[in-house]
């Protein structure tokens, strides 16, 4: 098979659109249907051809026919002028037209059936080529549905591939998720078992803000043993009222401001 | 098998034939390497009729895959030996 096969093998070679093209049933289909369709142009112009002729055949009867009645009427003149001859010689013509009248409507029967012939071929024809058309279109339409069907499941596989690739995507968030999820629950212990500074919490991370408020803090508690001293025992403090208080109710004149604390509080 | 003939169409060629037609086909391209007109369109001829007599024609609502492709009937010597160059018979 060297020529077939080395033809084969070029076109088998040439996997891309020009090779379809060449390949593709649906070109094909196309080309047969123009080819068709050729073909009954040329059945057309036949019939245009022979109906030309027959319009043309009628009018040389008629023009011969014409011819004929003048050459019967200058008989019938000749006659009356008592011209025989004349009359006869009009006559002789007009029968030799009279030979050619009757040859010319042979011709003109036979085109005539002729055309009539032809006149339904080309309806056939048409009709063929109107049958192969609807078919050719059906055909072609079931090519590309089962071309578009292959493309689907080329298309069908690559996106599984892809979908593949959106698993990983989706498995990598995922982990990195829970990653972080183990990590804020993590944190959380932290600062709840005191080994981690809660962020959120504001001022609070402050070296200086801690020191000024243990400061505070320290100097609450001594004002509040100072007071709590105050009122259990009074006696510690009664000397100096009572030297620095007038005479009368000790306990009504029991001094405040000795007891009031820097910021005003009892 | 399945013969394409290109611009014609399908044909189912049964194995058993194609010892004959290898004959035609070897014919066929011993006329294109000679460069002989004469020789290679009634080599032509007959290989495309041979194929046509023993093979069936292929639907044409059947979609498959020609394994052997035929020039058209009415290829020129020229236009086969265009169509075996390296770029074959359509450019790209």
């Amino acid at each position: 098979m060297s020529l077939m096969s080395r033809i084969s093998l070029i076109f088998r070679s040439k996997a891309n659109k020009a090779l379809d093209r060449a390949e593709d049933p649906r070109e094909t289909l196309d080309y047969s249907y123009q080819r068709q369709l050729d073909l009954l142009s040329k059945v057309r112009r036949g019939v245009a051809d022979v109906a030309t002729s027959r319009k043309r055949v009628e009018l040389q009867v008629a023009q011969l026919e014409q011819q004929g009645a003048k050459l019967q009427d200058q008989a019938e003149k000749a006659i009356a002028m008592n011209r025989e001859d004349l009359a006869r010689e009009a006559l002789t013509r007009k029968s030799g037209l009279n030979g050619q009248i009757s040859d010319l409507k042979a011709q003109h029967a036979q085109l005539q059936g002729e055309e009539e012939k032809l006149t339904l071929a080309q309806q056939r024809l048409q009709a063929k080529v109107e049958a192969f058309r609807t078919r050719k279109e059906t055909i072609k339409a079931t090519y590309t549905a089962a071309e578009a069907q292959t493309r689907i499941n080329e298309a069908m596989s690559g996106i599984g591939e892809e979908m593949g690739d959106v698993g990983m995507a989706i498995q990598r968030a995922e982990d990195k998720t829970s990653e972080m999820q183990a990590r804020a629950g993590a944190i959380d212990e932290l600062i709840a078992s005191g080994a981690l500074d809660d962020a959120s919490s504001l001022n609070r991370g402050d070296d200086i803000t801690r020191e000024l408020e243990s400061m505070s803090s320290q100097a609450e508690v001594e004002q509040e043993l100072a007071r709590l001293r105050g009122d259990s025992l009074p006696a510690a403090q009664q000397p100096e009222a009572i030297e620095a208080a007038p005479q009368g109710d000790i306990l009504a004149e029991q001094p405040q401001p000795a007891t009031e604390t820097k910021d005003g509080q009892p | 098998m399945i013969v394409r003939i290109l611009g014609e169409g399908q044909y189912d060629v049964p194995e058993t034939a194609l010892g004959r037609l290898n004959e035609l086909d070897a014919t066929l391209e011993s006329a294109v390497e000679a460069g002989d007109d004469a020789a290679f369109s009634s080599a032509l001829t007959e290989l495309l009729d041979g194929v046509r007599t023993v093979g069936a024609e292929h639907p044409a609502d059947s979609l498959d895959e020609s394994d052997l492709i035929l020039p058209p009937a009415d290829a020129t010597i020229d236009q086969v030996r265009e169509m075996l160059n390296d770029d074959g018979l359509i450019p790209g």
